[in-house]
Order: C-alpha cells, then structure tokens, then sequence
C-alpha cells in the first residue's frame, strides 16, 4: 500500500486563490471576476497585484457570466468566482447559453461545494453542480482532491481553450499530494495499486478512499485507488483498466448519486464492462447546517462509508 | 459609406429578405426585425468601423451583440448584404444543417455572430465584457447592442446596467427597441416598463431618444450623436422608438406578428409594399 502523508491541513479554496496568484503573475490574459465573495475565494493577492484585470461585480452572478463570456472576446481569459451554488444553479441558462453554446473560453471557479461547507446550511451546499455543469455539451468538469492538486488546476485551466467548471471547498482538508505537481486535464491518477476493488473518489473524498484502503489492506482486502480530478471528460481507458483487474467498483464523491462521478463511471462500465458498483455518495437529498465531519459522517461521505461500501460490493462479484 | 438612397433601397431590400425568410420556413420573427430595420442597416453600412473580415476576437473594429436574438431575420440579412456570408445562405434559415439557426449562434461558425442569443436579457452583460476586453486591450473601438423593450424584464439587465456606470464602461452605446410590444401584447399591459429612458439615467448612463426609429435619418443622427458622447465616464443608451412590423401595414402596430411566419397571400401583400430594390437573395 502506498502511504500518503498529510503536509498539514489546508483549504482547496487557499489552492485556488494561490494558483491565481501565480497566473497572475505569469499570464497577463487572466482576468478575474467575483460576485462579493473575494474573501472566501482567497484571489485578494491576485487582485492587489493586479487590480486592472480584477472586476467586482456585486451580487450578480448572472451579470458575472455574461460579463465573463464578453471578455473573452478580445482574447481575455477570465475566471468567474462564487460559490458552487451560485456558480451553477443560479445560474444555469446564463453558461447554457452565453458560455457553453458560445464556445467561450470562461473558467467557472466555484468554492464551498458539496456540504462540508457546514454551518450555513443547505442553501449554500450545492450536490448537484456536477451534474448540471457535465451535462453541458463542451464542459470540462473539474474537482481536485487537496491544495496542491487545486492550484495546479488552477494554472492548468488557464492553458485549456474552451469553458471549464472548477469545483473546490471550504474546510481544511489533508494536503498529500506533490507540491508544484503538472496538472493534466482528463487523466486520472493512479494513487494505489490493488486488485479486489477499485475506489473511485474525487474531491474531498480521495483522502476518505486512501484512509479506507489501508484499513482495508489490514483486513486482508487490496484495494486500487483512482483520483478523478476530470470528472469530464472521463479517463475512461484507466477507468476500465482498472475494474477489468478488480472486478468491482466503488465510487466517491461529495454530490448527489444523480448526476455525478459515479453515474459516470456507471455508464462507463455499462457500455463496456458490467460490473458491480457501489455509490457514496449523497442519496438524493439536501444537506443541513452541522460541522464539516458531522455532515460527512450524517451523509455517509467518509472512510467509514466507503469501507462499508467496499464489502457490500466485494459480495456482489 | 453609402449615398442616401442606396440606404433607402438596402432599408427595403432587407424588409423583402425578412418576409421571404420567414415565409419560406413559415416560422420566425418578423415584427420586430422589420421594426428595427433602419436601425441595423445605419449600424453596419454608416456608423461601425469593421474590418473586411471577420475574427471573434473583433480587436481593433467596432463590434455588436444582439440580445434580443428573435429578430435574427434582420441581423443575418443585413450581414449577408455586408458580404460576411453568401447572399444566399438566407434560404437556409432555420433549416437542419444550417449555419443560419432559429436564434443567432457562434456554434455553426455564422461569421458576423460573437454570441448565442435567445434566452433573452443576456446580451447586455456580453457587451459590457466585450468593452471591458477593449478597455484592456486598449482598443478604442466601440461595443453595440441591441435589446428589446420586453427584454428589460428580465432582472439581468438591471444588474448589467447597474454594473456599466458603476465601471464606467463609456465604450459601450446600449439601444433599446422601444416598440412597445411583446408577445402577450403591449409592453405596458404584460408588464409595464414605464420611462425606460428615466430608468437608465437614475442608473447612471447618459441616455439619448431617438424619436423616430423608422426614419434614416434620425436612425443616422442618433447614433453619430451617441458616438459623440463616448469616452466621458457613462455607458451611452439610446431609448429608439419602433413601429413593429414597420414597411408592412398589415403588421404594423401589433404584436400579433412577433413571430408568425405570413402566408403565400401576405407575402405578396408584404413585397408589393417592398418592391425590389437591389435584387433578392
């Protein structure tokens, strides 16, 4: 089993707003939009080093994304900030239409997804941006696991033409992955080696998978752990390479099980390779205010719940 | 720059391709585009500094969104008579495989188009992005747009025009199409707009009327007059009354052609009223 170490707790957020420093720095094109969030965005050094290419747009978020599909014109390359909420459900037929059908090079970079954002509640815990946002036709849809990995995606979107959804989050989570790491959209990474299951997890819940995986490791039990960072386009070709050694799938995700990581992975392996899946994942419903672990506990989000999950799937090969 | 009447004969001769196009797919908008026809024209032919050919990213030439994207009858025949596409490519529109769509879309490759519309009140927010990009390109050109009355009903707008002052975007002339009609009837029975042009000045933009939107002339001088009033600190609006459905009486004053195709009879009415000006598509 590979171990990983945790480099010392950090926000995904903190990833963002570090990785936006450094484009600012290196990439005079970038130009950043935010909706009244700049604080929870962390882009404040990205606008203090640049403050021509920073627009506050107030609480308007759909103003936000047509303003963003507008500089692209002119070659500008801006990144529109909020949370995932806002990012996404309020705003559904603004990147429908002025974004994605468009073609426009707009990064959507949206913070505090999925319910770990806590105490404010289920108004702000968005479960389903990932399936609004990979059902758009050219979307690439990203969640990066930890820090590293999301400034690193952060300075790699910058490079990608065409219209992004990137997804990261509010708590201090593990930071295990390798500093100044190269981002490649659409490939997954291989983080261990096994051959009983493969846990597919994205986002926060890669650290969960790798904590069950080596609990499970001590039962006897090899598990094969996959990062999905791109959720879309989907590594498929790893993706099936790895259920074809193991057999059987679990999926992680901070999201609702319609519309994820997991029904894409269903899909995949539907069409190619039938397998057993097991889904962590939220069941279809809203979240509630409580504290980032109590949430994920309540919600079945954590190592626990993907152990469990992992012996109910080993039962159905 | 085109002499007066080969204005007037373009005016009449895009009003000939509108209710031909709409006609031959029985489906489309012809009310408002023949209302704003005098309008798109003086754009295109007088007013915008565009260069031969067409690129998305418009630096160095003056550029124009159409939010109210229903009236893209108008919008495609005034491009193909500016020579972006073949003349005729307008007997494609709205038919499967064509570059020509229902609503104006950069997703075939339409030269002339930057950005879906349809889903109305969007447009506004495109532009002001636009003219921001110039701003920081420091292209001095202008950003047009175009919107319809029953449009600023949608909240986004507000939110565009509030952030425009508040950004100072004085590269962008904003015209509403005060035609006053939607398509459940009257602007001002659906849901009243009241004094649009008051509302854009207690926003903060410099606004202009243009009395007569149906009149070259007036069209012409409203627009050379917003130019002017670029560049000093406000976003300029241009509040352009419209007759709907002007050029064809039968469709005029009403909202009931905002998007009914007319029959073989209506058309020969329609064109009778437009006779041939500069040779149809």
């Amino acid at each position: 089993m590979t171990i990983y170490t945790d480099q010392g707790k950090q926000d995904t957020r903190s990833g963002f707003g570090a990785g936006m420093t450094e484009l600012g720095r290196t990439n005079p094109n970038v130009v950043a939009l935010c909706a009244d969030l700049v604080g929870s965005l962390k882009i404040q050094t990205f606008i203090d080093e640049n403050p021509e290419r920073f627009f506050q747009v107030g609480i308007a978020e759909a103003n936000m994304m047509g303003i963003a599909a507008g500089l692209t014109i002119g070659g500008k390359i801006p990144f529109a900030t909020t949370f995932a909420n806002f990012a996404t459900g309020r705003v559904y037929d603004q990147i429908r239409q002025s974004i994605a059908y468009s073609d426009k090079n707009v990064k959507i970079c949206a913070s505090h997804a999925g319910v770990t954002l806590g105490e404010d509640g289920a108004t702000h815990q968005i479960l389903e941006d990932i399936g609004l946002m990979k059902m758009l036709p050219g979307m690439t849809v990203i969640n990066p696991c930890d820090f590293n990995q999301t400034k690193a995606a952060t300075i790699a979107i910058a490079e990608h033409h065409g219209p992004v959804y990137l997804r990261f989050g509010r708590p201090k989570v593990p930071n295990f992955t390798l500093v100044d790491q190269k981002f490649e959209i659409g490939k997954a990474l291989m983080l261990n080696e096994g051959t009983d299951v493969s846990i597919i997890a994205t986002g926060h819940l890669v650290w969960q998978a790798l904590l069950a995986a080596e609990n499970l490791e001590n039962q006897g039990i090899s598990c094969e752990v996959l990062n999905i960072h791109t959720i879309k386009p989907l590594d498929e070709a790893a993706v099936l390479a790895s259920v074809q050694k193991t057999g059987c799938v679990v999926t992680a995700e901070e999201h609702n099980y319609l519309g994820g990581l997991g029904e894409s992975i269903s899909r995949t392996l539907t069409t190619n390779y039938p397998a057993p899946q097991e889904f962590v994942a939220t069941q279809d419903t809203f979240g509630e205010s409580g504290t980032p672990d109590q949430l994920m506990e309540k919600y079945g989000l954590n190592t626990k719940a993907i152990e469990a999950a992992v012996l109910n799937v080993l039962k159905r090969k | 720059m085109a002499d007066f009447k080969e204005l007037q004969d373009l005016v009449v001769q895009v009003r000939r391709d509108i209710v031909r196009m709409v006609h031959n797919v029985n489906s489309g908008h012809p009310g408002g585009s023949l209302g704003c026809t005098e309008f798109f024209v003086t754009l295109f032919n007088e007013i915008m500094v565009t260069k031969p050919e067409f690129d998305m990213d418009g630096i160095g030439e003056d550029i124009f969104f159409l939010s109210n994207g229903h009236i893209s009858p108008v919008f495609y025949s005034v491009l193909a008579r500016k020579g972006y596409f073949p003349l005729e490519e307008l007997n494609t529109f709205r038919l499967i495989d064509s570059r020509l769509q229902g609503h104006p879309t950069t997703h075939e490759g339409l030269p002339g188009v930057r950005v879906a519309s349809g889903s109305l009140g969007q447009g506004m927010s495109v532009a002001i992005g636009a003219a921001l990009a110039k701003k920081l390109n420091k292209d001095p050109h202008l950003v047009f747009s175009l919107h319809g009355d029953g449009e600023l009903q949608e909240g986004q707008n507000w939110e565009a025009i509030m952030f425009a002052a508040a950004h100072k975007v004085d590269n962008l002339i904003a015209t509403v199409d005060r035609n006053g009609q939607q398509i459940d009837g009257p602007t001002e029975e659906v849901m009243p707009l009241g004094d649009v042009a008051e509302k854009f000045k207690v926003f903060g933009w410099d606004v202009l009327h243009l009395e007569n939107g149906n009149d070259l002339q007036q069209v012409k001088e409203a627009l050379n007059e917003a130019k002017t009033r670029t560049g000093k600190g406000k976003p300029v609006c241009i509040v352009m009354q419209t007759v709907m459905g002007h050029g064809v009486d039968f469709m005029m004053h009403t909202h009931a052609w905002h998007g009914k195709a007319p029959n073989d009879e209506q058309l020969e009415t329609a064109l009778a009223q437009n006779p041939e000006a500069l040779g149809d598509y």
